[in-house]
Formats: C-alpha cells, structure tokens, sequence
C-alpha cells in the first residue's frame, strides 16, 4: 500500500532525521480534505461549557447544539446546568428577519428559570453572516438581570479551534477582576486548561492540597463563575493543554500582573516536575513545602513504579502512534509511553505550532513521522507501514484504530478514567496493557506472535 | 439529578429549543450518502459541521466515517465558496478517488447563497470530474426542517444520475427510509424471499456494520451502484417505506420518469410489515413464501404469549416521524399505548396522524412535532409512564425518573446491536418486542417484593 499524501500536504509531514524541520502548519486545512479538524465554535465550546453553573446558550441552527450536548464528560461536584443543551433553534425566518429578538427572549425565559450565575451565548457560523448583534443583545440583557451575559464570537469559518480557544478566553476574561478577592492566601493558584475529564482535576487540587497549596478557580473544569471572577487573586496560574487556555493566561499576566507556568499532568516527569515548579514559586513564602511535595511525589512513586515495571514486562518494543488535538500533550504522551519501553513511531496533532513540532522532532526517535493536520487514508498508511501495535487518539481515530487490527486508547474528549496525575499514568499504563494485550488481537488477520501473549496479569482490576 | 433544572410546570416556548429530539439537515445528507457504493460524502461549509457529523455518525456506528469539507475560512463566506468547491472536488477525485462525490450544504453555504448545480456544472466543464466519476447533490440548510430533511433531500438527490431507457428494467424501486444497515439487509433478504427484483437506495448494509478485516477501507464494499441508481428510472413500481424520508425521492421518479410509487409507513411490527409484504407479492403476483409466513407466526405466537405483561403499559416514544408513526402503530396493536409521542422535526401532520393511531387510547395523548426532550420530560412527570423508547439522550430522563428505556432511533452512542439486528420485518418485530419485554420484566424483578418475586414469569 502506498502511502498517501496529497502532494499539497508534504509539507505538513516529517520524519525525524530525514532532513531539516520545517513542517508547514497552522495552516487552513486544504478544501477536500477529509481533515480532523473542527470549527471556531467548537473550540469555544470545549473550553466554556465545563463552567457548570454558567448558562451556555448557543445562538444558531439546531445542529450545533444538538453535537456539543454533554459530549466531553466534564464533570461537576455541584450544578448540572452545563449538561443540558439550549439552542435558539435559528429557523428561516430568523435567518431572513435577524434572530436578535429569539435571542432576547431566550434568554429572558433562561435567566429567570435557572438564576445562572453568568450565561455565554455561543455565535455560530449563521449569526455571523446575518449579522445579528450579540454584543448589544448580550449588554442589554446583562443590564436587566444584573447578571454577566458574555457573547462569544465563535463563528465556525472564522478560523479553527485554536480561534475558539481564543474567543472562549475573550469572554472568560470578560468576568476576571470583576469578584473580591479577600481572603485569598499567598500560596494560591488557578488551574488553567483542565477540564476535570473522569474526575481529573480533582486529583490534581488534592496533591495541591497535601502541598499546602489553595486553588482559587478551575478553569475550566468544574467550574464555577465567582471563582472566574476573583481568581486574579492567585499569585500564580498553571496552564495545561497548549492551545486552550494560554490566551487568557498570558491576558491576565498583562493586565493583573499574575504570572503563569505551562504545566502538564500527564505522565510521571511532567507530573512531578509540575508540582515541584509550584513548590519552587512558593518555597520563600512557604519553606517548607519542597519538602511537603517531595514526600508526595516519593509516595505516590512508590506505589506507581512497582506496577508499571510489571506491565513494562509485556509492553517492551511495543509501537505506539499519536494522534492529538493539541501538540502539547505529546510531549507528556511520549514520555508516558517510554515509561513502558514503547517506542512512539508516529506522532501527529490537529492544531500544532512550528515550535511544538520542532520540539517533537528533537524528542523522537529518528524515522518518527510527525505530521500535522492528517486524514484518516493517510494515518491508516502510516499506522500500517510503522506497524503499530497502539493508537493513541480520539472519538475518529478509534474505529480506523480497530479496523486494522491495532490496539486504541483514548486520551482526548471520550475517555472515562482519569489519565492524568500519578494515579491516571497507573490507569494509563493499565488501559494500553489492556488494549495492547487484548486476546481479540489474535482472532483478526494481524500477526501475532506467541511471544506477544500477555506474560503477566494485571495486579489491579 | 442531572435534570433537576426540569421543572413539572409547563409553559409554552416560542423562542428556546433544550435537549433537541432532532439535529440538522446535513448529517442526514452524509448518512445517506454513505448508502452509495464508492461514495464520499463531501460537506460545503466550515470544517466543524464535517467534523460534528463524522463523530455523530463514528460513536453510532463504531465504524470509521470518512467525509470531506470544503473548509471555509472568512474568505470564502464573502466570496462564496465556488473556488473551495472546485479545489475540493479536483483534490478528492485526485487523493481519495471515489467513485461518487455527494455534496450536501450547510447553513453557511446556503446563506451566502452558494449554487450547487452551478458550481458542479462548472466542475464537470472544467474537467476536475473524471470519465465515469459522478457528483450528486442536495440542498441541506440547516434551519429548515432536521436531520430527517436531509436524509429525504439526499435520497432524493441521488436521482440526477436516474434515466429512463424507455424501456422497463423489470426491478421495484425500494426506499428504504433513514432505518439501520441491518433493517436495509433485511428488507433485502425479504424481498428476495418473494421474489421480487429490487434496487434499494440509499444502502447502508455492508458500508456501516462491516466485519473486522484488518484493513481500512475508506470505502467499504456495500451501497448501491451509480449504474442501480441510473436503472431507478427504468423500475417498474417504487414503494417509498415512510413518508418523511422517502416521499419525495419516490415522487420525483413518478413525475420524471413515470414510475408509479406507493407510499408505506416503515415496516416495524406486525401490521406495517403486513402491507410491506402484501406490497411486495402482489408485485411478483406471487404467495406469500411459506418461510415469511413462519416468522409472522412466531412474532404472533410472542404477542399471544406474553400479552399479558404488555396490556395497558405506558410509552413515552420520542424519535422521527416516519419511525414514531410505525411504532405507534405496533404498540397500540398490542395493547400498549403510548401516551407521550415528541418529535423533534417539525410538520403538523405528524401530530395529526399520531392523534388518529391512538384515537381509542385508554389514556389522553400528548403528542408534539417540532417539540424537545425538555418537553418529553416535563410530560413525563406530570403523567408518568412504563417505558421510554428513545435515543440514548433519553437515558438522562429514564435515570431522573427511575423508567426502564429502550434504545432505539439515532443516536445510539451507548449500546450495541443496532448495526446487527434488524428491527423491520416480522423477525426485527420480535427483536423489538423481547428488548420491550425484557426491560419490563427485569424491572418486575428488580421491584416486586421478596414475597412476590416470582421464578416464572
């Protein structure tokens, strides 16, 4: 099977070693693609909706919607309201006489039901070409019910997702400064860039907590509005996932002076590096906590490492391939799978920039493929002729994942166990055993060898 | 509770939609552009609706679904997306070649006033279509009508490529209706049954349920050929299963081609698959096959069985029209009686016909087109009901109220067994009516008392 690359697409292609790196990205997905990519809205969507006593009401047709209704499984420890889906439902009318007026009414009715705390109203494609005024119906309606109403200017074709992480910041920082702050301690931060997937930043506030270390807002996972709005009471933001959230970081470091550090959850390095840069920026204030967090993570260690080393036993060798939303998470992917001696061969992302590849192509293996903006013909090529054994992926890869005969695991919006923290590389390690191991491998045309068969059994159901 | 924002008091909303029982236009389009042999289904409009409809269609069917998009940029939405069209199609044939490109719109596109025939027209001038390639359309405007509309306006779609030879094929024209890959087996297997020499469109068996091969086919084995679709205006009769669905498409080869149509509600359950098959052998002119009328039997013989567990039970259904108005029909049939009935898509006949169905209800009937699940839900706690049968968004619901559901309709993002097991036809009833029984039974078990549990039921 050849592999195939539309000619316009060799740019977005690399092979670590193979000549110099300069991968063409951030670029429009050519018109054609089968490109697995989405829109503006959606990236807006992802980041806001984990705001769970926020209304989100999205202002355009009923599709919308309709696709973005409680898909990410982001949890909350209270409100639910962020799981239910409210749509203006744009009718042809609407679209030749304006929808200003649906939207006022909307939410008018929404408001006075369910007392949100703020509400966003989402601009979709339509709305940007009929030109309703969100912002005017957004400033009225604020006024009258005395509540943040924040237009988010996510119109589909304005851009990818990365522009919709852009416009969900735009409006989050809209409340920021806008809450008291007294009683905030010095040692105080704001998680930015988790979306508490399967309970996943609540694992992060709890090593936080051993450290001595206060969060002041999540941001957005299991969010909630009033944190947002003091949350420039923290001395300090953790930014996780590249894209997502660093608009709003790098907004708040200008205007309120708090400063941020890129932090990654995924993996035993980055995790514990993360903690210990936390513990580095508060240690004049709180000396003793360098020794607080290397107890954590010396804990957490010794009862992570002896179970990995078991199922490294069977992974050793074993082919991994990447494929993400954001670059960023990666860099911790790679790392987490060397952990269990697996060799990543193919590492691609949907919305990468040229300083994350560069930086893939230093940490991977010469003859790593690295590429950005893919199509499903041409990762089931590459999978094929890298011969691997685990697919690292989302919702689209997972069936092709599967068709040929290879292991999956999801690391993006469908995942339902923790990955992140010391305890979600354990889950980690355990979900790419399982997949890797799986005995329905030795059913299908692929070829296994007996030496494939899992040598160990999993300690830990 | 998830839905504890769900108050019992009902008011009316003009302006609102929450928790839709309907999606847009344009992944109808795709689901039944992917019922073409060797087709790709292409989306005009930004990337997010591609990718919205591929992941809609990926987790119900747990297949890989392949469709491409024009990817408009701002650019594009003030110039029109003529030049992304054509860069598209040239790229698709070149890259991917298919056999079939199916472009559907989007709100985007049909706002800014994109020109489909045009556009392909200019395509086909231009030479970016090979010989023997093809380019089906429909317009998909995502404010009028829902994801049903689509699917109807893509199956009508395909028959620009029908002609009449003058001459008649022998074959029946069958539409199918938005049903699943293993429904459209089944309607095959039938037919072949009788006798009957079909073409039906759009196909989705053997594209959407495929085996585990090791490979990745971008496109799989199954749908139904350009050169049966050319043929569809050579039939000598077409039935159109369901009428928000297939209407239309039935019609227009009426019109065009002079094919005669009959318009049949989809065959789930006894009485619908009754005048399915009637249909079918008094087109061959032939008996009924002693192996249909077996399987009739034994659904009968289920009904006669277990009636008892089934009188006077209470249904919430919400879906799409064509399908509520069959299963209103079977339920009714067999003493059970659905009393809320939601559709999302809109049309006032639907309201009409399901009001007609259940005119000797037992119960009073609330029955909504262009309603939502917020509605069912409010209904529902206002007149409690047995069972919901619904999509998988109905589970919120059946969780807050402690209501046993059945998954049926799409989508289905939480179970198996749609892609498998065909629910039209005599055998699809009695798969329909044990996933009926045992959701009442277990919940029997589950709460009758220590002194009232029972072995044998």
């Amino acid at each position: 099977m050849t592999t195939a690359i539309l000619n316009e697409r060799r740019q977005q292609v690399h092979r670590t070693g193979q000549g110099p790196m300069d991968l063409a990205c951030n670029r429009d997905s050519l018109a054609g693609a089968v490109s697995q990519r989405a829109c503006v809205f959606c990236g807006s969507r992802v980041v806001l909706y984990p705001i769970a006593d926020a209304l989100h009401l999205v202002h355009g047709p009923i599709g919308c919607a309709a696709y973005t209704w409680d898909i990410r499984g982001a949890l909350s420890s209270g409100p639910e309201l962020h799981r239910l889906s409210f749509s203006t439902d744009l009718q042809e009318r609407d679209v030749i006489f304006g929808g200003e007026k649906k939207l006022t009414a909307a939410l008018n009715e929404l408001i006075d039901r369910h007392q949100p705390k703020a509400a966003f109203v989402y601009s979709t494609c339509i709305v940007g070409i009929i030109g309703d005024d969100l912002k005017a119906v957004c400033r009225a309606m604020s006024e009258k019910k005395g509540i943040p109403v924040l237009p988010v200017q996510s119109e589909g074709f304005k851009g990818n997702k990365r522009s919709g992480y852009l416009a969900a910041c735009q409006a989050m920082f809209q409340l920021i400064g806008t809450g008291d702050v007294t009683g905030i301690p010095a040692t105080s931060v704001n998680l930015f860039g988790d979306f508490n997937l399967a309970g996943e930043i609540w694992i992060i506030r709890e090593y936080l907590k051993r450290m001595g270390v206060a969060v002041v807002a999540n941001i957005t996972g299991d969010g909630r509005v009033d944190d947002i709005r003091r949350c420039h009471g923290a001395a300090l933001n953790l930014v996780q996932c590249s894209g997502a959230t660093m608009d709003l970081a790098k907004m708040m470091q200008e205007s309120h002076g708090v400063p941020f550090i890129r932090v990654s959850y995924l993996g035993i390095e980055d995790m514990a590096d993360s903690l210990y840069r936390v513990a580095e920026f508060f240690k004049d204030c709180d000396p003793k906590i360098m020794d607080r967090t290397r107890e954590l993570v010396r804990d957490e260690l010794n009862k992570l490492l002896p179970e990995l080393a078991m199922l490294r036993r069977d992974l050793e060798g074993k082919k991994a391939a990447i494929y993400v939303g954001g670059a960023f998470k990666a860099f911790s992917l790679i790392k987490a799978l060397r952990h269990l001696g697996m060799q990543v061969v193919l590492v691609g992302s949907q919305t990468g920039t040229k300083e994350d590849y560069e930086e893939l192509a230093t940490i991977t293996d010469p003859g790593t493929i690295i590429v950005d903006d893919s199509n499903p013909l041409e990762l089931s090529a590459f999978l094929k002729e890298q011969a691997v054994d685990i697919f690292v992926g989302g919702v689209k890869e997972r069936p092709i994942a599967y068709k040929l005969g290879m292991g999956f695991c999801d690391h993006n919006h469908e995942r339902k166990i923790a990955l992140e923290g010391f305890i979600g590389m354990a889950h980690f390690a355990r979900e790419v055993h399982r997949s890797v191991m799986s005995p329905v491998w030795l059913f299908t045309s692929r070829k296994i060898t007996a030496s494939t068969r899992p040598i160990i059994k999993e300690a830990v159901a | 509770m998830l839905l504890r924002h769900t108050p019992k008091e009902i008011t009316e909303r003009s302006a609102l939609s929450i928790n839709p029982a309907k999606t847009c236009q344009p992944v109808g389009a795709m689901y039944a552009s992917l019922g073409v042999h060797g087709c790709l289904p292409h989306s005009h409009g930004s990337q997010g609706c591609c990718a919205y409809h591929r992941s809609a269609l990926t987790r119900h069917y747990k297949e890989p679904i392949s469709a491409a998009t024009s990817s408009f940029t701002e650019g594009a939405s003030v110039f029109g997306g003529q030049a992304n069209l054509l860069q598209a199609i040239e790229n698709i044939f070149t890259v991917y070649e298919p056999e079939v490109i199916a472009v559907h719109t989007t709100c985007l596109s049909e706002t800014i006033g994109d020109d489909l025939p045009q556009m392909t027209d200019k395509a086909r001038e231009s030479g970016k279509i090979p010989d023997g390639k093809h380019v089906i359309f429909a317009n998909t405007p995502s404010y009028v009508g829902s994801h049903v509309t689509g699917f109807s306006n893509m199956v009508k779609g395909m028959l620009r490529v029908a002609e009449s030879t003058g001459k008649k094929n022998g074959k029946v024209n069958i539409i199918p209706g938005w049903v699943e890959p293993a429904d459209m087996e089944e309607i095959k297997r039938l037919c072949a049954l009788i006798g009957v020499a079909i073409t039906l469109f759009p196909d989705t068996s053997g594209v959407l349920n495929g085996p585990m091969s090791g490979q990745y086919k971008m496109f799989p084995e199954g749908g139904v050929t350009i050169r049966e679709l050319k043929g569809t205006g050579d039939a000598i009769g077409t039935l159109a299963l369901g009428d928000w669905c297939s209407a239309d498409a039935a019609r227009y080869l009426d019109s065009q081609f002079k094919v005669p149509c009959r318009i049949l509600e989809m065959p789930f359950g006894l009485k619908a698959t009754d005048r399915f098959i009637d249909a079918l052998r008094t087109i061959a002119g032939v008996s009924v096959p002693e192996e249909i009328a077996h399987e009739r039997g034994q659904l009968v013989d289920l009904i006669s069985d277990m009636h008892q567990y089934f009188y006077h039970k209470k249904v919430a259904l919400v879906g799409d029209p064509d399908q509520l108005i069959a299963l209103t029909e079977f339920f009714t049939s067999i003493d059970m009686w659905p009393i809320h009935i939601v559709t999302g898509t809109p049309g006032k006949r639907f309201e009409k016909k399901i009001k007609k169905l259940t005119e000797g209800s037992p119960f009073p009937v609330n029955v909504r087109s262009a309603g939502d699940m917020f509605l069912l839900h409010q209904w529902i706690k206002n007149e409690p009901v047995d069972l919901i049968l619904g999509n998988t968004y109905c589970k919120y619901i059946a969780r807050d109220e402690d209501i046993p559901q059945v998954r049926f309709g799409f989508p289905i993002l939480d179970r198996v067994g749609h892609q498998y097991f065909p629910t039209v036809g005599y055998k699809g009833g009695i798969r329909l009516l044990e996933k009926v029984l045992n959701a009442l039974l277990d919940r029997k078990d589950r709460d009758d008392s220590e002194q009232s549990f029972e072995l044998v039921l």
